[in-house]
């Protein structure tokens, strides 16, 4: 009798990077798939063991509990903050920070700007979907216009709440940014699509181009009140229009080596940012 | 050679009185005597009135705020007004009369007036008129051996501007001599 | 050495390791020390007056390999020092009182993570924006309340340049020990003037023992490292906080501090740390030619504060007096020792004003008149 050998192929597993735990993600939320792809660039990388993540205040608090590498826990807004500092004493570590669009771009936003105009060399994964989650659906600094949320329930009223902030193009304006593009998770092909910028975002960083930030366009059925689904619809007629996808900064695509050779070409008139070749400043 | 001094430095910013009480501060420094230098800081010293407080001491020095110095070393008219009455009875006023032109007198302190940014300037000493009144200092107190003065100067003068501590130096014996 | 950093200034480049006596700013030399400790990373915001702090560092960390970084808020900045103490580095930040209040959010954490650090309050007069002269007036604020939650910080009080020197020194050693942020409680006076100082010798920071607990990257030899202050079970916080209190109770057994000052013989005791326990100590010499028997109690530690040395004047002192630049904070720790055995009384200045001797002169004379008068009754 003849012995059959059934070859059994792995199709899908759980990134290392990532430990087996429970989440406490509600079902539905893009949390989970933005984290599974952090991880999944990691092992890729190969860079587990030299990465320090920093969780932020927001419905990630507890992602120090779910990646496999060293974590930081951050009070609210100051990941950016930790992040510089942990770089700087270990500027071959890889570091990221995992935020929210209240912790970055509200009570965060002054160590965000100033993190990504100084071009520290961390990557930045920025989920926003436009309202708080865990405190139970507040008024984000990304709300629509019109969006009703517990703190605005009869619409973000924009002549008393003003506008929402869009973070990658207001970062775009900023010489230490190396790579910023904005993506989202609501297919399978824009996942895809999301991890390339992941990926990409990491290499940047690790290849120490300057500061790297993908944003993610997310949803949140619970506090929105949709089904998965709806939420994802809502997200493509709302959302997109406002927050459009695409690559907002790009210094290797623009030509350049890095950040700071940008920089330099940007502001070549000024004397003081391109010294003479003999002038010293002593 | 007296157990503690203390003395006031009063002036412009930028009439070297931190400077001047540097250099007494080292050369009490180098004789291995307890030292402290406390400056007037803030809005104070922008185009205001800039002091400091110096005390020699053979003891452990309690606040280094001098509050009724021995010595006052007065650059401009404020300074001289404002720390007139402080001195303690029997102590020494020095002041600039280039720049402070009315002297309220006091028949319990001895004062004496040089006109120092004066001779500063037709000694080729511009500047200077801070260390000549340290000069005068010295010559009536000798708070230090001479050539630790001289030493205290170097400390103070960074070494790569030398020519500057020469000039420091004239303007001691300047200051001496007057 | 960095290249482009010009050589400017007094102590631009090297300071040898000299036994010599340099003259100093507390600001500077407190500075020069903490880079002597090994601590490599200071990250500030300009305020006055602790700014020749900052400065100095700004000048000097480049030549020993170290990182200035001019933050953009005292918020980032405690957040950065936070961020590089996890990582495993001597870190530092300096501020004076309105910063310090900003930074108050990183200390909770700090302690709240079991976080060594070092934080610099060069006082000066409040509430508010205040003013800028020297003051006490965050006592409570460093040994009560340095944030939210239950929590303690080491706190230091140096009272010369030499003590701003040696505790910053020290300093690292403590925070490390406890894993723990530890404050030096400075003031303006403190940090402007000069005095002589001998500085310690510099530590390589490559020689310190490592810390198996930081966020280094595991180099998948171990497990994760966490790093966190976020407790959601109420148990479990709790028995954190329990065993936080047990490590504070080791800290208030071994670290206690404090200088006696012509005690042993004083009826009346003075109590002052910092600058006004300078402006005390000229007090106590004049009362004491005039025959007073006075003394000068001088915490070092003000958490925790030397309540052993204080409680062995309480046989013998028959009042004591706390003299403060502020509107009277360490008071109450004085009377939680003395606990009602003897008069205990204040003398302070606040808003920036500096007491003189002869007026804590006046305050004892008034005392042991007091005291003359109760035992002729």
């Amino acid at each position: 009798m003849a012995e059959t050998t059934k070859e059994m192929k792995v199709v899908f597993e759980r990134p290392h990077a990532l430990l087996p735990v429970v989440t406490n993600y509600c079902p539905g939320c893009t949390h989970g798939i933005v984290n599974r792809l952090v991880a999944e660039v990691i092992d890729e990388l190969g860079v587990e063991g030299k990465t320090v993540g920093i969780a932020p205040v927001g419905c990630s608090v507890m992602a120090y509990d779910f990646f496999a590498c060293d974590m930081i826990e951050a009070a609210h807004g100051r990941a950016p903050a930790v992040a510089t500092a942990v770089k700087r004493v270990h500027p071959d570590n890889v570091v990221f920070a995992y935020q929210g669009d209240g912790d970055l771009a509200s009570i965060g936003m002054a160590e965000t700007v100033h993190a990504a105009t100084r071009g520290e060399n961390i990557t930045v994964i920025f989920i926003n979907n436009a309202i708080y989650g865990m405190t139970g659906g507040q008024m984000a600094p990304t709300s629509l216009p019109n969006q009703i949320t517990q703190t605005s329930p009869y619409g973000r009223d924009v002549s008393k709440a003003g506008y929402p902030v869009r973070v990658c193009e207001l970062l775009s304006t900023l010489d230490g940014v190396a790579y910023l593009e904005r993506v989202t998770v609501d297919t399978p092909k824009s996942v895809r699509n999301a991890k390339k910028a992941i990926r990409k975002a990491f290499d940047t960083q690790i290849a120490k181009k300057g500061y790297s930030l993908v944003e993610v366009v997310s949803t949140c059925p619970t506090n929105w009140g949709l089904t998965p689904s709806e939420a994802f619809a809502w997200m493509r007629e709302n959302m997109l229009p406002y927050y459009p996808l695409g690559v907002y900064k790009d210094v290797v695509a623009d030509g350049y080596a890095n950040a700071a050779e940008a920089a330099l070409d940007r502001a070549k008139d000024c004397p003081l940012v391109v010294p003479s070749e003999e002038g010293s400043n002593s | 050679m007296k157990e503690e001094i203390q003395i006031v430095l009063a002036g412009f910013g930028g009439q070297g009185v931190l400077f001047a009480g540097k250099v007494i501060a080292y050369a009490g420094l180098i004789e291995e005597r307890e030292v402290s230098w406390l400056p007037s800081y803030g809005p104070e010293m922008r185009g205001g009135t800039a002091n400091c407080s110096v005390t020699l001491s053979d003891r452990t020095i309690g606040s280094p705020l001098v509050v009724e110095p021995d010595v006052l070393i007065a650059l401009n008219q404020p300074s001289y007004d404002r720390f007139i009455d402080a001195v303690k009875p029997g102590g020494i006023v020095i002041a600039d009369t280039a720049m402070v032109t009315s002297m309220r007198e006091r028949d319990d302190v001895q004062i004496i007036g040089i006109p120092a940014t004066t001779m500063a300037e037709e000694a080729g000493l511009k500047g200077l008129a801070n260390i000549i009144l340290l000069g005068k200092l010295y010559g009536m107190t000798e708070f230090c051996d001479r050539d630790t003065l001289d030493a205290a100067i170097d400390k103070c003068v960074p070494a790569r501007k030398a020519a500057l501590a020469d000039k420091n130096k004239e303007a001691i014996k300047l200051g001496m001599e007057a | 050495m960095c290249a482009h950093v010009p050589r400017c200034g007094h102590y631009g480049g090297e300071v040898e390791d000299m036994a010599e006596k340099v003259l100093m700013k507390g600001n500077e030399a407190l500075a020069e020390s903490a880079m002597r400790a090994g601590c490599r990373f200071f990250f500030g915001y300009p305020i006055t007056p602790q700014t020749e702090l900052a400065a100095y560092m700004a000048k000097r960390m480049p030549y020993v390999g170290g990182t200035y970084l001019q933050a953009e808020s005292e918020i980032a900045a405690i957040n950065m020092v936070y961020g590089a103490a996890a990582a495993g580095a001597r870190v530092m930040t300096s501020s004076s009182s309105p910063g310090v209040s900003l930074k108050s959010e990183g200390i909770s954490y700090m302690a709240g993570a079991d976080l060594p650090g070092l934080i610099i309050n060069v006082q000066r007069g409040g509430p508010g924006l205040g003013g800028i002269q020297p003051s006490q007036s965050d006592y409570w604020q460093a040994t009560r309340a340095m944030g939210h939650g239950d929590f303690h910080c080491i706190v230091f009080a140096p009272s010369t340049v030499q003590e701003m020197c040696d505790l910053a020194y020290g300093a690292f050693d403590i925070a490390d020990k406890y894993r723990n942020p530890v404050m030096i409680l400075a003031d303006g006076m403190l940090g402007q003037m000069m005095e002589p100082v001998e500085l310690p010798k510099m530590i390589d920071p490559k020689t310190l023992p490592e810390k198996d607990w930081a966020t280094t990257g595991h180099g998948d030899k171990r497990e994760h490292n966490v790093i966190n202050s976020l407790y959601l079970t109420a148990d479990h916080l709790e028995k954190l906080n329990q065993a936080r209190f047990e490590k504070y109770a080791r800290v208030e057994a071994e670290e206690q501090r404090s200088e006696s000052y012509l005690c042993d013989d004083a009826d009346i005791i003075v109590v002052a740390f910092g600058a006004s326990s300078r402006v005390a100590r000229s007090a106590v010499n004049t009362a004491r030619e005039q025959g007073i028997k006075v003394g000068l109690f001088r915490p070092i530690t003000l958490w925790p504060f030397p309540k052993v040395a204080l409680e062995e004047t309480c046989s013998h002192a028959k009042a004591y007096l706390s003299v403060e630049m502020n509107m009277g904070q360490m008071i109450d720790d004085v009377k939680l020792v003395v606990a009602g055995r003897a008069p205990v009384e204040f003398y302070g200045r606040t808003g920036g004003v500096i007491p003189t001797p002869n007026e804590v002169l006046t305050k004892i004379k008034e005392m042991q008149a007091s005291l003359i008068g109760k035992a002729g009754e």
